[in-house]
């Protein structure tokens, strides 16, 4: 009964949005270069759906590999500001600093930068983005811990290693998940910028910029929905991982 | 005959904005083998402190705190301790959150081992069938009981209770206390026991401390006379009355609201 719920609802919204979205243009008359319209798009699936998959892997897991980088250096990171208070008092304004400059900016550069390694360039650039929240959050979880959890180990003579791993840890795990949340939308749209910005490039921003030289208007916003759907499947991987490791920290409703 | 704990002399102060903040002057207090001393004194003089200082969490500006002989320096494993905030780790069950300090102290009980000993222990403060619930899911009183288990699971020599019975009912609170008299006699510990109850001192401890106000030093010791098993009737008697008449007459001394030239006892 729950399960029926949780998967109608969305998806009678998602109907609802596609007829709204059809009708919006049949209604105004808009030419496909306006504003391509739902009936549009699926002859361009059609017609590219072998380049579509292609892209999309490769926009996939430029992405999560980017992204996986971006949690083991954010998690450490994170782990060095939220033990240790001088650190912290170092990196964080190095931190925001870094995290303030637009990445738009840095993407033509890294091009530049690293031209001809694309690969290279667009997980960089997907794990530059995405780092951040990850580090703020786990030094906040870790720094904000309150004493009583740490004393209920501590006077037992346990070492910080086991603290970490049984307390600092897990008490972490839903700011971190939080984190990565936001995290998982930046990688995304990281890897997409590269994937557009730079020459002779690859995946699902690539296919949306032959589109724009060509004049594809369907094309392009087609790739726009494939965007939308890869991102909705990551972030429910997180939110799915999250039920799994803090499902904990969820209140029972009511 | 030999302290198991001996504090001598203490002094402490916190470090806050304002300047030290003195909460422990030159407090003196020892507890035998096997003996059970209540703590009491007027809510912010330094008893939770204190706690923390026998358990090694904290090393005292001045002074020593010596345990089986041995100079405290940091904390050790065979202390058993609940705390006044009784802290449980919400990702993990009542069970588990129990059977926590079995997975820091070296033991020689199997898995299954530990998880009866955890069982029966919830069992005894009255958890039965709460084994597999989040603490999320408990009330405060019965997190303090969970916290209690935590305290014995790993059988201390050394059981230090910060206020473990404040957040229970009048019945429930009576009930662990014979409980407390029930495992102290199956598995003997040298206790220290914080509280604001009188007849809680009194019923529990063989020795009842009684803390000036802050900074907190030893203001009173009050020794209860041993008179075999002990039930809950033995409040009723007028040497109870007369015991807590005494330790109620501290206190007020303690807290500055009775004057301390009278201490004739
Ligand atoms: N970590 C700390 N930093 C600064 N001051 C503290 C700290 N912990 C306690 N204090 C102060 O020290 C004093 C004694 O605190 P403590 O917790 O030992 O009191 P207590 O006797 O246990 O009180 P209660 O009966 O209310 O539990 C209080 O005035 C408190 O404000
Ligand atoms: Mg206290």
């Amino acid at each position: 009964m729950i399960k029926l719920r949780q998967i109608a609802v969305p998806t009678i919204a998602m109907i609802t949005f596609l007829a709204l979205w059809e009708a919006l243009v049949w209604i105004n008359g808009w030419p496909n270069y306006k504003m391509a319209s739902p009936s549009d798009l699926v002859p361009a699936f059609t017609r590219y759906w072998e380049l579509f998959l292609i892209m999309g892997w490769q926009t996939l897991w430029r992405t999560v590999v980017g992204l996986l980088i971006a949690i083991v250096f954010g998690t450490m990171v994170g782990m060095i500001m939220g033990f240790s208070r001088t650190m912290r008092d170092a990196l964080y304004p190095l931190l925001v600093g870094f995290n303030a400059v637009p990445k738009a900016t840095v993407v033509p550069i890294v091009a530049l930068m690293f031209v001809g390694a694309h690969d290279f360039n667009t997980v960089l650039i997907a794990f530059m983005i995405s780092f951040f929240p990850i580090a703020v959050s786990v030094s906040i979880g870790l720094s904000t811990l309150e004493p009583e959890y740490r004393d209920i180990l501590r006077s037992l003579g346990a070492s910080q290693t086991t603290i970490f791993w049984k307390i600092a840890l897990p008490k972490t795990l839903p700011e971190f998940f939080g984190a990565l949340k936001v995290a998982v939308t930046l990688a995304f749209i990281g890897t997409n910028l590269m994937e557009i910005v730079s020459p002779h490039g690859r995946g699902l921003g690539a296919l949306f910029d032959s589109g724009k030289t060509n004049s594809d208007y369907p094309l392009m916003f087609a790739v726009l929905i494939a965007l939308a759907f890869l991102g909705i499947v990551l972030y429910y991987v997180v939110v799915a991982l999250e039920k799994i490791f803090a499902g904990w920290a969820e209140r029972p409703a009511g | 005959m030999t302290n198991l704990i001996d504090i001598k002399n203490v002094r402490h102060a916190y470090k806050t904005a304002s300047g030290p903040l003195p909460v422990l002057d030159g407090l003196t207090l020892s507890v035998p083998e096997g003996g059970f001393v209540a703590v009491v004194g007027p809510s912010g003089c330094g008893k939770s402190t204190l706690t923390k200082l026998v358990a090694g969490l904290m090393k005292p500006d001045e002074g020593e705190v010596w345990l089986h002989g041995e100079r405290v320096k940091s904390p050790r494993s065979t202390v058993g301790m609940a705390f006044q905030n009784p802290v449980m780790l919400e990702w993990r069950s009542i069970l588990k959150n129990v059977m926590l300090p079995l997975e820091i102290v070296p033991t020689k009980l199997t898995k299954s081992q530990q998880e009866d000993r955890a069982r029966y222990l919830l069992d005894l403060v009255g958890l039965k069938g709460f084994e597999d619930k989040r603490p999320s899911e408990l009330s405060g009183g019965m997190r303090q009981r969970a916290s209690l288990c935590r305290a014995l699971v790993h059988q201390p020599d050394v059981l230090i209770l910060d206020e473990p019975f404040g957040a229970l009912d009048a019945f429930t609170r009576e009930d662990l206390w014979q409980i407390m008299h029930q495992v102290k006699a199956k598995e003997p510990f040298t206790g220290v026991l914080i509280t604001h109850d009188l007849r809680e001192s009194i019923y529990l401890a063989d020795q009842v401390v009684v803390l000036s106000g802050r900074p907190a030093r030893t203001q009173f010791t009050l020794d209860i006379p041993e008179t075999g098993p002990r039930d809950i009737d033995m409040l009723y008697t007028p040497e109870a009355a007369d015991m807590l008449h005494t330790l109620r007459h501290q206190i007020e001394i303690a807290q500055g609201r009775a004057p301390a030239e009278d201490t004739a006892a």
